[in-house]
C-alpha cells in the first residue's frame, strides 16, 4: 500500500499560501483605504470626519493656472520633466490687516506672479502689478520657483524673497503700500537655481537669517545650456548640484553668506527645507530633503551647525526627498518630520517618511524612527508638497499631502524608461542627452491626493475622497491659513500646469479652537522659532512659527489649534527665539491672540 | 546516463543565485568563504552606500530563509540542513528586494526556499530560487515591492570593482564565458531596441551599467544547479536570455532581465531534460528512482 506523503503535500499547500499571501496584504490594505475612495456628500463627511472642503477658488475671485517653463530646446524631448516644478503659494498678511492674503507664483518666461489681497468678503483681488511683484519673470532673470516671506528688517511688515531658477530676489515690503527690489543691495548672489528657501534667526541676533537650497548648480543657466552635462549623476547617490547659501543677516539690509564657515556644505540636490527647535536647545535646527539622495538634518548650537543625518537616522536611505513639515502629531510636545517621496506600483516604492523621535534621547540630542507605515502615511504616489493642520479642529494634527508628477497621455507611461536611465552609470544618467524622449507619455500622472485624518491613537486615515478633495492636477505646494478668520483652516493648493485651489473648510459645529499671532520685539518681528505649547484638558500640543515648510509653501504665520469638545484650556508657554518664555493662563477657546514678546 | 537520477540524491537546498558560481571556488578554499564574503559585500555596501533600507529587513530575510529551509529539510529530508545557502538567499533577498514593508521579506525569502523543495521535475529544481522568489514578489505584489535596483551609486568607482571582482569568481569558476555572451548579446540586441524604439542606444546600454545587472550578469545567470550542462547550450541560454529580455524590453517591462531568466532558464533546463533522456540507450530508459524523500 503506497503512503500518503503528508509531509509534502502539507509543505505544498504551505507554498500555495506563500503565493497567496500578497492577495490577501491587498485585500487587507483596500478594506483599510476604502474610506479615500469613497465619496460623500457634505453633510454626511461631516457628520464621519467632522470637516469638509469645498473647492472655491473661482468663487473667491481667483482664476490663476500655472504656466511651467519652457528651457533650452536641448531640453525639449524631456522638457515635461525638466520643467516640472515652479508652482509655489505662500500665506502672508503683507498690509497687516489681520486677514491672510496669498502670492503664488508662475514659472514661464514672461508670466507674472500674484498677489492676491483678501478682501474680507470671501474675495480675493491680485494686487501684485500694482505693488511690484508681478512681473518678476523676465527674460534673462529666471522664473520663480517659490517664495518665503519674512520681515527682514523687523519693521512690521513682511518682505519676500522670492526663490528662483535665476536671479533671485529679495523685496522690501513699503508698509503695505507696494515692494522695493533690493536684491543688489542685500548682495545676493547674481543666479541660484533654487527650489526651496526659509527665513530663522539661526544664531538668536533677533534679525531674520535666510537659508536657500540649491537644485541645479548654480552656474548652468537653464535657458543657455552650454552642454547637456546637468542632470544629477546618480538616482540616488548625486552630489552635482547646486549649492546652499545661509544669508547672516547684518542688519543694515546687507547679508554676508556664510554657509562654509558655519558647518553647511553640501552640492545634493535640495528641494525642501524648514527649520525648527527638534531638541529644546533654543536654537532651530535645519532640516533639508534632498532629491536623488539622503535628507540632511543640521544641528544648531546657535553659532555652527553639525550634519547629523546619520546620526539622528534620517540620512540613511537615499530616497528622493520633496517636502519637510513638522507636526506635534502625538501630542506629546516633540515634533514629527514628514518627507515625501515617490512610490508607483510596479516601479518604485520609496515609501514616504514620517520621522518620529524616539523617547528616552539623552538630552540635547534627538534621535528619528520611520513610523509612515505603522501610522499609514507611507504611499502618496508621487508625493510633493505635505502640511500638517487640524482640518477638523478635534485636537490632532491632520495631514493633506498632494501630488502626482507629470501628467499628459493618460494610456501611456513614461515609467519604463525612467526605470532604465535612472539606474545606469553616472555618465549616462548625468547628460540629458542621453534621456530617451518623454513623448507625450505620462510620469506618475493624475493621482489621487491624500488627506489623512489623525485618529489620535497612532493612525491615520486617508479621507481625502471623502471630504471633496477630489482633484488630480500635478499638485506641488500646499500650504494652510485661516482666511476668511473663522477659526478653521483653508487649504491652499499650487499645481504645475494647473490652476490654483483654494479649498475652504467647513467644520462640523461643538469643535473649539484658538489661534496666536505673535510677534517679536527683542525677537525678530515676524516671531519666525517662536513656539507655543498649549495645555488644555489632559492634552498638550506645540506649534512653531515657521519661515517656509512643505514643498515651495509657506504657511499662515498665526498658528491654528483644534481644540475638540468640552474644552478646559490651562495654559499657553511661548518660548520665544529671544530666550524669553512668557505663560499665559486664563485661555478662552475660539478666540485669535495676538501676543506681543514681552521686552 | 541521466543527469536527473544523479541530481535527484542530492538535496535540493543550494547556494542562491548570487554565489552559486562560487561553489567550485569555495568548496576548494573554504565552504564558509561564499557567506563570509556576501556578508563583506552587505556590510561594505550599507556602511558606504546605504544599500539596505534598514538592518531589519535584511536580517528577517535572513532568518525568515533559514529558518525555512531548517523545517523543510528536518521535515521533508529528515536532517538537518548546512544554512549557508539560505542565509545567503535571505541575503540576497535583502539586496535585491526593495518594499516599505516588513512582510515582503518574509514570504519572498520563505518563497525562494519552499520553491526548491516543491517545484522539481525528476529531482531537479528548474527555477532559480532566489529569482523565482523576487519575481514571484513583482508578478502578485507589485503594488508592495519593487527591485529597482540602484543602492551601490552610479559611480565608476564601484562598477570597476564590481565588474573586476564578478569577473575574477567567474573565470575561476569557469563560467565566464555565460556571462561574456550575455553581455554581447545584450550590447548587439541594445542597438536592435534603439533602432526599433528610435532612443538613444546609451539610454538602451544604461541598464547594465547599474549595479543591479552585474549581480544577476555574474551571479545570477550562472547559477550552475539551474543552467544546461554543455558549454555551448550555457552560451545559447544565455543568448536566449538576452533576446526573451529584449522582447520584454520592447513591451516596456521594468523587470525584463528577471522576467527573461524566470521563463529561459527551467524551459532550458526542461529542453536539456527531454534531450538527456532521448540520447540514453533504449534500455537505460527507466522511470527514475528517487531516493530524494522530497520526490513524490
Amino acid at each position: 500500500m503506497r503512503q500518503i506523503p503528508w509531509a509534502r503535500i502539507a509543505v505544498s499547500i504551505f507554498f500555495l499560501g506563500l503565493l497567496a499571501t500578497p492577495a490577501v496584504m491587498r485585500w487587507r490594505l483596500a478594506q483599510r483605504t476604502l474610506a479615500a475612495h469613497s465619496t460623500l456628500d457634505r453633510q454626511a463627511a461631516l457628520a464621519r470626519h467632522g470637516f469638509y472642503l469645498e473647492e472655491a477658488s473661482h468663487a473667491a475671485g481667483i482664476d490663476f493656472v500655472h504656466q511651467a517653463p519652457t528651457l533650452d530646446a536641448s531640453l525639449n524631448p524631456i522638457m515635461p520633466e525638466v520643467a516640472s516644478m515652479g508652482a509655489s503659494v505662500s500665506i502672508v498678511d503683507f498690509d497687516r490687516d489681520g486677514w491672510p492674503d496669498i502670492y503664488v507664483t508662475n514659472s514661464a518666461e514672461g508670466s507674472k506672479n500674484h498677489l492676491y489681497r483678501n478682501m474680507h468678503d470671501g474675495t480675493f483681488k491680485d494686487v501684485a502689478e500694482e505693488l511690484g511683484v508681478a512681473d518678476v519673470n523676465q527674460r534673462g532673470t529666471g522664473v520663480s520657483m517659490g517664495a518665503v516671506w519674512g520681515d527682514y528688517d523687523n519693521d512690521g511688515y513682511e518682505d519676500l524673497f522670492l526663490i528662483k531658477w535665476g536671479r533671485p530676489e529679495l523685496f522690501h515690503n513699503d508698509r503695505g503700500h507696494g515692494f522695493t527690489r533690493v536684491s543688489e543691495q542685500a548682495e545676493l548672489p547674481p543666479w541660484i537655481n533654487a527650489n526651496t528657501a526659509v527665513w530663522f534667526d539661526y544664531d538668536g541676533d533677533g534679525l531674520l537669517d535666510l537659508f536657500v537650497g540649491g537644485y541645479y548648480p548654480e552656474d548652468v543657466d537653464l535657458w543657455h545650456l552650454k552642454n547637456t552635462r546637468m542632470m544629477p549623476d546618480s538616482f540616488e547617490y548625486a552630489k552635482n548640484g547646486g549649492r546652499k547659501y545661509l544669508f547672516h543677516n547684518l542688519g543694515n539690509g546687507k547679508f554676508e553668506e556664510v554657509s562654509a564657515k558655519i558647518g553647511i556644505d553640501s552640492r545634493r540636490w535640495a528641494l525642501a527645507s524648514s527649520a525648527a527647535d527638534l531638541r529644546g536647545t533654543g536654537h532651530p535646527d535645519l532640516f533639508v530633503a534632498n532629491d536623488y539622495g539622503v535628507s540632511e538634518l543640521y544641528l544648531n548650537d546657535g553659532k555652527r551647525f553639525h550634519e547629523a543625518g546619520q546620526q539622528t537616522g534620517v540620512g540613511f536611505a537615499p530616497k528622493s526627498g520633496m517636502n519637510v513639515a513638522f507636526g506635534d502629531i502625538l501630542n506629546d510636545g516633540h515634533f514629527a518630520v514628514y518627507v515625501s517621496n515617490i512610490s508607483e506600483n510596479g516601479a518604485l516604492i520609496q515609501g514616504n517618511n514620517l520621522w518620529v523621535p524616539k523617547e528616552g534621547a539623552p538630552a540635547n540630542t534627538v534621535l528619528f524612527e520611520n513610523l509612515a507605515r505603522d501610522m499609514g502615511v507611507e504611499l502618496g504616489g508621487w508625493s510633493f508638497g505635505a502640511q500638517f493642520g487640524d482640518l477638523n479642529n478635534d485636537g490632532t494634527l491632520d495631514l493633506y499631502l498632494t501630488n502626482g508628477y507629470v501628467s499628459l497621455d493618460r494610456t501611456r507611461s513614461y515609467w519604463y524608461d525612467f526605470t532604465k536611465i535612472a539606474g545606469g552609470n553616472s555618465s549616462i544618467i548625468g547628460d540629458a542627452r542621453d534621456w530617451p524622449a518623454m513623448d507625450g507619455r505620462s510620469l506618475s500622472g493624475y493621482q489621487q491626493k491624500h488627506v489623512w485624518l489623525n485618529d489620535g491613537a497612532g493612525r491615520f486615515v486617508d479621507v481625502a475622497q471623502a471630504v471633496g478633495v477630489t482633484d488630480t492636477y500635478d499638485g506641488r505646494a500646499v500650504a494652510m491659513a485661516d482666511l476668511w478668520n473663522r477659526g478653521v483652516l483653508d487649504v491652499i493648493v499650487a499645481n504645475q500646469r494647473g490652476p490654483l485651489l483654494l479649498y475652504r473648510n467647513t467644520v462640523a459645529p461643538g469643535s473649539h479652537w484658538i489661534e496666536f499671532d505673535l510677534r517679536g520685539s527683542s525677537s525678530n518681528r515676524s516671531a519666525i522659532g517662536a513656539q507655543v505649547e498649549l495645555a488644555w484638558n489632559d492634552q498638550k500640543q506645540i506649534q512653531e512659527v515657521s519661515g517656509g515648510s512643505g514643498f515651495s509653501a509657506q504657511n499662515d504665520r498665526r498658528l491654528h489649534f483644534g481644540l475638540g469638545k468640552n474644552v478646559q484650556l490651562k495654559s499657553a508657554v511661548i518660548r520665544w527665539p529671544s530666550g524669553k518664555v512668557q505663560r499665559i493662563d486664563s485661555l478662552v477657546p475660539d478666540k485669535l491672540y495676538t501676543v506681543e514678546e514681552p521686552r | 546516463m541521466s543527469q536527473p537520477t544523479t541530481q535527484s540524491k542530492t538535496p535540493p537546498a543550494g547556494p542562491s543565485p548570487l554565489f552559486r558560481g562560487w561553489t567550485p571556488v569555495s568548496s576548494r578554499l573554504n565552504p564558509y568563504l561564499p557567506p563570509i564574503f556576501i556578508t563583506l559585500i552587505l556590510f561594505v555596501g550599507h556602511l558606504s552606500f546605504g544599500i539596505l533600507e534598514s538592518y531589519q529587513k535584511t536580517i528577517l530575510a535572513i532568518v525568515s530563509a533559514m529558518a525555512c529551509e531548517l523545517l523543510l529539510s528536518r521535515l521533508l529530508l529528515h536532517k538537518w540542513p548546512n544554512l549557508a545557502s539560505s542565509y545567503i538567499t535571505g541575503i540576497s533577498v535583502g539586496i535585491l528586494l526593495r518594499s516599505p514593508g516588513y512582510w515582503p521579506y518574509v514570504v519572498c525569502a520563505m518563497l525562494s526556499i519552499t520553491s526548491k523543495y516543491v517545484i522539481r521535475v525528476n529531482g531537479r529544481h528548474l527555477f532559480n530560487p532566489s529569482n523565482f522568489g523576487i519575481c514571484a514578489m513583482l508578478f502578485l505584489a507589485s503594488d508592495a515591492v519593487a527591485t529597482l535596483s540602484i543602492q551601490w551609486g552610479n559611480n565608476l568607482g564601484a562598477m570597476v570593482v564590481i565588474w573586476a571582482l564578478g569577473s575574477l569568481i567567474i573565470w575561476r569558476a569557469r563560467r565566464f564565458h555565460i556571462c561574456a555572451t550575455y553581455v554581447a548579446s545584450f550590447l548587439l540586441l541594445s542597438v536592435v531596441r534603439a533602432w526599433i524604439t528610435g532612443d538613444p542606444w546609451l539610454s538602451e546600454v544604461s541598464p547594465i551599467t547599474g549595479p543591479e545587472y552585474q549581480l544577476f550578469i555574474f551571479f545570477m545567470i550562472t547559477d550552475p544547479k539551474t543552467t544546461v550542462r554543455s558549454k555551448w547550450g550555457q552560451c545559447v541560454v544565455a543568448f536566449l536570455v538576452a533576446l526573451a529580455e529584449m522582447f520584454f524590453r520592447l513591451g516596456q517591462s521594468i523587470y525584463a532581465p528577471l522576467y527573461a531568466l524566470f521563463f529561459v532558464g527551467p524551459a532550458a533546463l526542461a529542453v536539456e531534460m527531454w534531450i538527456n533522456s532521448r540520447r540514453a540507450p533504449v534500455g537505460s530508459r527507466q522511470p527514475i528512482v528517487h531516493t530524494n524523500p522530497v520526490q513524490p
